[in-house]
This record gives structure tokens, C-alpha cells and sequence, in this order.
């Protein structure tokens, strides 16, 4: 295995990873590849899980060291599920970004790991909050991340608007992600997306041949 | 001071205290031609695949350090519990030790909850603990069992990532192994197809893999029980030794022989009790 380990700045298994969320009319679709890559050239894992329920209408995904960013969320899960009980109410998506960001941020020499925070809430509806490596908590109407984002900056910004609808929204994000995948390549298998909505969860897996094609594919 | 360690019990987690032992050796040895032994890997392919009825795990039985062989018949696929094994690949003496204590506590917890143990448990304690050591513990598991969820394969890596699959292989042999696995694999194998795959995957693993070789060792892991095939297949290029190497009693001849009673009296004789209530 350490022939695989060569100068990639993440030890271990990388996420490489495009990650996006996007908030619509009633909701907020969080989305992901499914790539997992060592030393930047080795794909590990075709099928990683990125999109982590860490409750009910609150999900996060993961960018950076694999390990890194499983350890978090476990931590966080446990911490917001406990919240949640003692204020005997759905938490706000503002308190489990947060509880990310303290982690991440009283640990920053140690952890290499990003996450965005996507879900609905009672007070403020869909929100989406981007968790950044040292710790910066953001909110934000729509964010992209990891290795791929660099990919689609153009595309999300030209093309987001705000106020979707559910299929626009889907259909931004799909094709956001099929940008990426095709230019980043340490992104890639199938694409995740989940819909959260006040009514529940919704989970949509678009394997890699259905993706949308674009120029030169 | 031997006695006084014999009565302390030894703290809890690493204990580094070798570690400015070493560096002084290692100073000493750089000017002489000696150089320090290398740790003993496992160079190493490990495969698992999960079919039908259960999960099948298989590895080569070859163990080096450095250039050398020090095993030909090493145990890569280790007990966890009654329902799950685990294939260890990366320094043997790590893959070892962190599969045992698993095995401790998770008998622990069987006795003390009377359930039997669940392969997501076995593999949260393992992704904690090789996350609290940031990749010291070099460890790359294959943990598969069955339970009353159904049958898992996880993959553990030395940093702490885990990711769930239904077919893996790991080591150094692993991409050799992961061909033969990516073409062939099916969900919901039958058993006997499943063991096939496996043993071509360690097969394909070892021929074209330095660090890979010698038998292949296979366990097979059902509802019903385990079947640990060790070894499932012995390799062809068995060397034959050219004599014998045990020696008759006889061979020296004794010259001369002089026996010394020792006489021993008995002083004083007390029986204490043993309290076993």
C-alpha cells in the first residue's frame, strides 16, 4: 500500500471530491460524486458514501481526508443527536453547522477536513452552510466545494438562480456535478443527490452513463 | 527489580519507552556494516467478497522483512469473534495486536450484554482507534462477518476511513487481485463460485506480486459457522529438503557421565485455603 502514498498532501484515503447545496423554493438539495482516491491516483472506493445524515433534515457532506472527515461526523452526529434530546425539539441546521465548525476549528492543526452543512428547519426553512478547513462557518444560498469546485465556479454562478423549482434545482446540480466529474479526476463514479424538504428526504442516485454529456464526451 | 514489575500492572495504551533505546542503536549500528532488522510486514494480498449465504475471506501466507521471507506459512485472516474474521495487511506485528485486542473486547461485550457481537460494532471500535493514532498503526483490515443484520465486508484503512463494499482486496498484491475481482464479481454469488473468485484472486495476487506468496489460506463465514481452510491450496514451488535434518538419539557419543544427587529435606509442610467462593 505505501507505494500509493506519494506526495499527496492528505495521508491516507482522499475524498478528492466535488460537493455542492443548493437551496430552492421549500428545500435544499445537497449532492455529491462517489470517488475516493489515494495519492491522487489510485481510486480506492468508487462507491464512498459523501452525503452523511446527521439527522433527520440535516445532512452534511465531506471533502479532504476520508478518516478525518468519518471521525467529525461521528463526533458531530452524537453531539447534535444529544441537542436535539435535551431541547426536545428538531435542532436548527445553524446548530449542527456549528457544532461542525467548533470541531473543526479546535482541532485545525490535527484535521484536514471540509464539509457543507445543507437542511430545513422550522425557524429559517432550507439553509445551506459551508464549513471551511481551519473552521469558517458561512451561510450561503448555494455553495460548491472540494477539488472539483474549481471546475464549475463559471457554471454555478452563471446559471444559479435564486428561487428554483424542485426539477430546476435537481437539474442545476446534476449538471454542476457532471461538469466537474468530467474535469476533475479525482471526482468521479455515480452522483448523489438528496432532496430535503419540509415533508421529508429523498434520495436520487445518477449512475455515471446516465449523467448528462456535455461538449466533447 | 524484576519483582517489583512482576506485581505492576503495565499502563494502559503505548508504551514508548524504547523508542530512545532505538535511536541510540541506531547510531552505533550506522558506523558499523550491521544494519537494524526491518519490522516484519505482511507484504500481502487479502481479498473478501460477500455472496449469497455469507462472506468469503482470503489471503496468501507469505510474511518478509525487508527482502527475506521470515514466514511461509503465516496467519493473515484472524479471529474477531464466533461470526467475524478479519484479514490484516501492513506490518504484521500491528495487524496482530489491533485484531486481538478487538477480539478481547469484543468478547467482553458478549459476556456482559449476552448478544453476540454486530460487524458495525467491530468496526466503529477499530475506525476510533486507528483514528486516535493518526496513522501509526499501520493496519489495512478487511473485517467480514455475519450477523442478524446480514452479511458485511468493511475495509479499514490505517488512517481510520471505513467504507462498506461487497467485494475488496488489500496489500500489496491488492490491484493484481481487484482485476480478477472487478471482472468477475456478481451480487448474491453462490458459495462455491465465491470461493473460486477469491482463491483466483489471491492466486493472481501472488504471481504477480513480490510481496505475495507461498499457500492460500480461505475462510468461509455463515449463518451456520465458519470454515477456516488453512491452507485452502498449497503452492507448486514447495521446495523438497536434500537430507534430513534430525539427528538419532545417539549421534553424539557421551564420554562420560557423572550424576549429582541433590538432597533435599522437608523442613516444613503448610496448606493454605484457597478462597473460591
Amino acid at each position: 500500500m505505501e507505494r500509493h502514498l506519494m506526495d499527496s498532501k492528505i495521508k491516507g484515503v482522499s475524498t478528492g471530491t466535488t460537493i455542492l447545496a443548493v437551496t430552492f423554493n421549500g428545500g435544499v438539495i445537497i449532492g455529491s460524486d462517489s470517488r475516493a482516491s489515494i495519492g491522487g491516483y489510485y481510486v480506492s472506493s468508487k462507491t464512498i458514501n459523501k452525503l452523511i445524515q446527521v439527522h433527520d433534515r440535516i445532512f452534511c457532506c465531506i471533502a479532504g481526508s476520508l478518516a478525518d472527515a468519518q471521525a467529525v461526523t461521528k463526533a458531530a452526529k452524537f453531539q447534535i443527536s444529544f441537542h436535539s434530546i435535551q431541547m426536545e425539539s428538531p435542532p436548527l441546521v445553524k446548530a449542527a453547522a456549528s457544532v461542525l465548525k467548533e470541531l473543526c476549528y479546535n482541532n485545525k492543526e490535527e484535521l484536514q477536513a471540509g464539509f457543507i452543512t445543507a437542511g430545513w428547519d422550522r425557524k429559517k426553512g432550507p439553509q445551506v452552510y459551508t464549513v471551511a478547513l481551519g473552521g469558517m462557518l458561512l451561510s450561503q444560498p448555494f455553495t460548491i466545494g472540494g477539488s472539483g469546485s474549481t471546475y464549475i465556479y463559471g457554471y454555478a454562478d452563471a446559471k444559479y438562480k435564486p428561487d428554483m423549482s424542485k426539477e430546476e434545482c435537481l437539474q442545476f446540480a446534476t449538471n454542476a456535478l457532471a461538469l466537474a466529474m468530467g474535469r476533475d479526476n479525482v471526482s468521479g463514479g455515480v452522483a448523489h443527490l438528496v432532496v430535503i424538504t419540509e415533508e421529508g428526504v429523498e434520495h436520487v442516485v445518477i449512475p455515471g452513463d446516465k449523467l448528462p454529456k456535455f461538449h466533447d464526451e | 527489580m524484576a519483582l517489583s514489575n512482576v506485581v505492576e500492572t503495565p499502563a494502559s495504551g503505548f508504551n514508548f519507552e524504547n523508542v530512545s533505546r532505538n535511536v541510540a542503536l541506531d547510531g552505533l549500528l550506522e558506523g558499523g556494516h550491521a544494519k537494524a532488522p526491518k519490522p516484519m510486514k505482511t507484504g500481502t494480498t487479502i481479498a473478501g467478497v460477500v455472496c449469497k449465504d455469507g462472506v468469503v475471506l482470503g489471503a496468501d501466507t507469505r510474511a518478509t522483512s525487508g527482502e527475506v521471507v521470515a514466514d511461509k506459512m503465516c496467519a493473515k485472516i484472524h479471529y474477531i469473534s464466533p461470526n467475524m474474521y478479519c484479514c490484516g495487511a501492513g506490518t504484521a506485528a500491528d495487524t496482530e495486536k489491533t485484531t486481538d485486542l478487538l477480539s478481547s473486547n469484543l468478547t467482553i461485550f458478549s459476556m456482559t450484554s449476552g448478544r453476540n457481537p454486530r460487524v458495525v460494532m467491530a468496526v466503529n471500535i477499530l475506525q476510533d482507534m486507528l483514528f486516535r493514532y493518526r496513522g501509526q498503526i499501520g493496519a489495512s483490515l478487511i473485517l467480514g462477518g455475519v450477523d442478524c443484520t446480514g452479511n458485511h465486508l468493511y475495509t479499514v484503512g490505517p488512517y481510520g476511513s471505513i467504507d462498506n463494499v461487497p467485494y475488496l482486496a488489500m496489500g500489496s498484491g491488492d490491484l493484481a487481485a481487484l482485476g480478477i475481482l472487478e471482472d468477475r464479481f456478481k451480487p448474491n454469488m453462490e458459495l462455491e463460485d465465491a470461493k473460486e473468485l477469491v482463491r483466483d484472486a489471491i492466486h493472481s495476487g501472488i504471481m504477480s506480486d513480490l510481496g505475495s506468496g507461498n499457500n492460500i489460506d480461505i475462510c468461509v463465514i455463515t449463518k451456520q459457522g465458519v470454515d477456516y481452510i488453512r491452507p485452502y491450496q498449497e503452492s507448486e514451488y514447495k521446495d523438497k529438503r536434500q537430507r534430513r535434518y534430525k539427528y538419532r538419539p545417539g549421534t553424539t557419543s557421551i564420554l562420560t557421565e557423572k550424576i549429582v544427587p541433590l538432597e533435599l529435606e522437608v523442613v516444613q509442610e503448610t496448606v493454605q485455603r484457597m478462597d473460591t467462593a
